[in-house]
């Protein structure tokens, strides 16, 4: 299947000198939940911003449904919904007039039918014919995702959409994700909350300093670099690690009582009873055991500090 | 799509609409406004002077002061028009929008200047409850009126352009539009002022639409009415140079 966005060698720098994005190179299938991962100031803001018309690319183009976003703005603008970071909203509208007005902004006739839907969807019906400015900041948010949702966008971009938000807006925003892609929305968005990125994408991209170090579906991601540490707690303390455990990489841990063992991911299934087997076998009393796997959050630090040390 | 007209739509309406919720201070005041000036200088001052180019002091400052109102608010509305988005940043909309240069001044400048023309219609009316008047003629008095209209309108929405902060939106409005219209004969006839004074007022822009405005209500001018047509044309290309200029380059739009 085509991708349904298309970033080849793109670049930007800022009239300042800051170069944001090195040339970039992305596609994006359809239908798919894709989470652009980075620190704050990475780009992930700027490469979104470009490619919905909002800063110009220094060089490099982009395609949407194969329409070129320059040539062919039209085109690719329409189907394209923004939700960008800031909260940023007309004080005095009503999220009825604003809704309707992104609508017809995006040239798409009148509907009122279709934007009843998207304020219930969002719950802000009943707020409809409030002032904007006297709503919640969370009831904000939820405007803004309305407007983006007016002209039935294909690709939906949300940038840090829960940044600042409560937990069970938070929640409720990752449904509302998931439902618009169940009808085939392609969503893109950015986080630095990576349990987040863990929670819904489908595909993860990881930027720093204006690279794209990494893209790769998330399950793959979270195996290829993934750890999985066991430890054990044990009956009596150990003096020392006995040598017919030698085949693993173990440590003993406060004062000897407790054991840890990392595993690679990949050996997930065989590694982990092997051990305990021996361990048994050794008559080596435990009481407790505990497994954790590493989050998208540690794989993502290891990433950035690795890629720290190669270029300082 | 070639021509988005829900968007010119939908950008007239949202303008229209903020009009409408401001619409106490923005056509009242005016109101109030001119209606001292003929209380001033049409009864207190005019009482005591000649009649001007064959025409009552009163009636005399007529179009001047339609004009007057007409340029300071039409720069004020498209300016506000178009910086307020850029202020909250709710302009992230309008440039990620499938929306061409064109189709974002027909909405912003065309709601700007409906605004103006019915305010100077306001005007007007408001002026004939104090002077008797007659507009001689008619159909050129409403063309001066659109064409000043929709090209102050242009200018302002430059100015809301450029302007970083609301001191600067105010800025030009300040310092060289007010002064200009009080210089542009909107109270008196160049005529009267000292020879050298005239001379400096030919280069005044706003002498030029002042002097042709009233001459749709009196036929008589200081400027050839040619001249005025042509200066405010001229004035008109200038500022769409320019806004077609801030379009390609993005300027203070895009970075």
């Amino acid at each position: 299947m085509s991708p349904i966005l298309t970033v080849a060698q793109l670049t930007k720098t800022y009239a300042s000198g800051l170069k944001a994005l090195r040339p970039i190179d992305l596609a994006i299938r359809k239908g798919e939940i894709f989470a652009l991962l980075g620190p704050n100031g990475a780009g992930k803001t700027t490469l979104i911003s470009v490619i919905c018309g909002i800063v110009t690319p220094t060089s490099g183009t982009v395609t949407v449904a194969g329409h070129d976003i320059v040539r062919d703005y039209r085109a690719a603008r329409s189907r394209i919904g923004l939700v960008p970071q800031e909260l940023t909203t007309d004080a005095f509208e009503t999220p009825w007039a604003t809704v309707n007005f992104s609508r017809g902004l995006f040239g798409r006739p009148k509907d009122p039918a279709l934007v009843e839907r998207v304020l219930r969807d969002l719950s802000l019906w009943e707020k409809r014919r409030d002032r904007i400015m006297t709503l919640s900041g969370g009831m904000k948010r939820r405007v803004m995702i309305a407007k983006a949702l007016a002209h039935e966008p294909e690709i939906l971009f949300l940038d840090e959409p829960t940044a600042g938000v409560d937990v069970e807006l938070r929640r409720e925003m990752w449904a509302l994700v998931r439902r618009l892609r169940d009808r085939g929305v392609t969503i893109i968005l950015t986080t630095h909350y990576i349990d987040e990125a863990e929670e819904m994408a489908d595909r993860v991209g990881v930027i720093h300093k204006g690279e794209l170090i990494v893209v790769e579906e998330k399950a793959a991601l979270m195996k290829k670099l993934g750890k999985k540490q066991l430890t054990l707690t044990l009956a009596a303390p150990l003096a020392a690690i006995p040598p017919a455990l030698g085949d693993w990489s173990l440590a003993l841990k406060n004062g000897g009582t407790e054991l840890e063992c990392a595993f690679d991911a990949r050996e997930e299934g065989t590694a982990i009873p092997a051990l305990l087997e021996r361990i048994i076998r050794l008559g080596i009393a435990f009481k407790d055991l505990n497994t954790r796997q590493s989050s998208l959050e540690d794989i993502f630090v290891g990433l950035v500090s690795e890629r720290r040390e190669e270029r300082p | 799509m070639t021509f988005n007209r829900h968007a010119v739509a939908a950008i007239y309406r949202f303008e229209m609409a903020r009009f409408g919720r401001t619409l106490l201070q923005s056509l009242v005041t005016p109101v109030i406004t001119t209606s001292l000036y003929f209380v001033v200088f049409g009864a207190a001052i005019g009482a005591r002077m000649n009649q001007v180019e064959g025409v009552p002091y009163g009636a005399f400052i007529v179009p001047g002061l339609i004009m007057l109102s007409v340029l300071t608010e039409s720069i004020s509305n498209a300016s506000f028009g178009i910086y307020m988005p850029k202020w909250t940043g709710t302009i992230y909309e309008l440039l990620s929008a499938p929306v061409s240069p064109p189709e974002i001044l027909l909405g912003y400048v065309g709601a700007a200047a409906t605004k103006s023309i019915l305010l100077g219609l306001i005007i007007l009316a408001t002026a004939s409850l104090f002077v008797p008047l007659e507009i001689q003629h008619p159909l050129w008095m409403v063309a001066f009126l659109v064409l000043t209209a929709a090209t102050f309108c242009l200018f302002g929405f430059i100015i809301g352009i450029w302007s970083n902060g609301f001191e600067q939106l105010q800025f030009i409005p300040m310092l060289v539009v007010t002064p200009l219209t009080f210089l542009g004969g909107a109270f008196y006839s160049i005529d009267m002022l000292p020879p050298v004074w005239r001379t400096v007022s030919l280069f005044n822009p706003v002498v030029y639409l002042v002097s042709g405005f009233r001459w749709t209500f009196f036929g008589a001018a200081d400027v050839d009415v040619v001249a005025s047509l042509a200066a405010t044309l001229g004035f008109c290309a200038v500022c769409l140079v320019v806004v077609a200029w801030v379009f390609r380059t993005g300027y203070r739009l895009k970075q």
